[in-house]
Parts: C-alpha cells; structure tokens; sequence
C-alpha cells in the first residue's frame, strides 16, 4: 500500500498542529501504519493539493479540497477524540 | 531551546475585559513589558485570533489558546489569564460560534513543531474539569504556579526560587 500523505494543519502551525500531529503518530504506530505526516500552516495546504490524502485541521477550512477534511478539535478538548480517531483512521486504512 | 518561563508575575487574576481584543492586549502588554515577546506580539496575536479563533469549549469551563508566529517571541513562556465575568471567543475550527471563555492561557512559542509534551500536559489541564474549576476560583497565584508547574513539565519550568 502507497504511504499515506498526511496533512496536519493549523492556524500557525505550531501549537494544535503539534498535538494533532502527536495524536496521529501515536495511531500509526498503534496500527502499524507508514504515513508521511507533514504539520503546517492551514494556509499552506494549497502547496500540498496534488499530493495529499487526507487533512486533519483544527483551523476552519473554507476551501474545497480533492481530499478528505477531518477536524480535530477533539484532540485538544478531549471530547469526542474516540469519533475523531475513528474517522482518521478509516481514511488511513482506505 | 530556551526553557518555558512561568511564574507568579504572568498569572493575571480578576481580569476586567468586555472583549477578547482587551484580553488579549492586557495579557500581551505584560509579557511586553517583562520582555517575553517582542511589541508587534501583541497586534499578531489579535490578527490571528480574528483569523483562526482560538477558543476550546471544554467540559466545564471554556478556554481560549491564544498564540502566534514563533519570530514575534523572546522567550517561550505561557501567560495564564482569569476573567471575572466570561468574554466570547471564537471557537477553534468553526467561525460560526463562540464560546464564553473564562481562562486564558496564551502561548508564546519560540519555535515550530518540538514542543509536543508540553502542550500534550497542557491539554491534560484542559480536559479536567476539575482542574479548571480550581484555576477559576483559586485566588493565590503561588498556589496556581505550583498546581500548573505538577502539571506541566515541571523539569522545564523557569521563574521558581531555588530550593
């Protein structure tokens, strides 16, 4: 199976973004999953629009993108990163 | 790497705003003038919070992270604020609504994507109810240090007397 590219987005790409980004490396391990993680600014998710498989953001996106969007606020909150984790992973196994 | 700076001068407790604009600049204006962040801290950290909102609603007590770009910084620290009566901040992820924020704990960063444990601890603040409810009614701030310094990475921690 191709590595999976991984956007991991958030307002300055550095605070939410690092959670996100720790929570989705912690899940690749658990599962066993090569992913090719990449953490940055939601406004530079246009650079990655040819490449990527998926984009897990805690910014808003107002755009349209070829892949899917899974927010990830759960992470930060604690409340409903059961759901949150489920969906992400069911787009790294597709 | 510069250790996190925290102590009691960067607790603001019974914080009067009627705005995030008046929490943000209070709160920014104190790690200005500690030298903590540069000024230009103060407006980025505003633009960004009307650009990507930065408010948590939790369980109990809704929380705002307010924070920036890494080159307005001096210092990595985390300025912890206490609002009297609560101010609506955006919630992050989703323009179309607010939350009533009580705590505010702003994030200076000074660099991008190594600093993941202790943000992981402090999301752990976050995510207990009673942890929140205790920062919103404890009124010693030496109190508060030592409770978010158990918490937090406490190694890292700078800005407490030597023992």
């Amino acid at each position: 199976m191709k590595k999976k590219q991984v956007l991991v987005a958030c307002g300055a790409g550095i605070a939410t973004s690092t959670i996100v980004n720790g929570a989705i490396e912690e899940m690749a391990k658990e599962h066993q999953l090569k992913l090719d993680l990449i953490q940055i600014k939601i406004t530079e998710v246009g650079g990655y629009v040819d490449t990527a498989d998926l984009l897990v953001t805690t910014a808003m996106t107002k755009k349209e993108y070829p892949f899917p969007v899974i927010n990830a606020r759960s992470f930060l909150t604690g409340i409903g990163t059961d759901d949150t984790r489920k969906k992400i992973l069911e787009e790294l196994k597709k | 790497m510069s250790e996190l700076f925290f102590d009691e001068s960067v607790i603001l407790l019974d914080l009067e705003c009627s705005a995030k604009e008046e929490v943000l600049t209070t709160m920014g204006r104190n790690l200005v003038n500690k030298n903590l962040v540069k000024e230009s801290f103060i407006d980025a950290i505003i633009a960004r919070e009307f650009e990507f909102a930065t408010g948590l609603p939790t369980a109990g007590i809704s929380v705002a992270i307010p924070h920036t770009d890494v080159h307005h910084v001096n210092r990595k620290t985390i300025s912890m604020g206490v609002l009297n009566e609560t101010v609506d901040f955006g919630v992050m992820g989703d323009d179309r609504e607010t939350t009533p924020v009580k705590l505010v704990f702003m994030l200076a960063m000074d660099e991008t994507h190594s600093q993941l444990s202790l943000l992981q601890q402090l999301m752990q603040v976050f995510q207990s109810e009673e942890t929140l409810q205790y920062l919103v009614t404890e009124k010693d701030k030496t109190t508060i240090k030592q409770l978010i310094k158990a918490k937090v990475n406490c190694d890292s921690l700078e800005g407490d007397e030597k023992e």
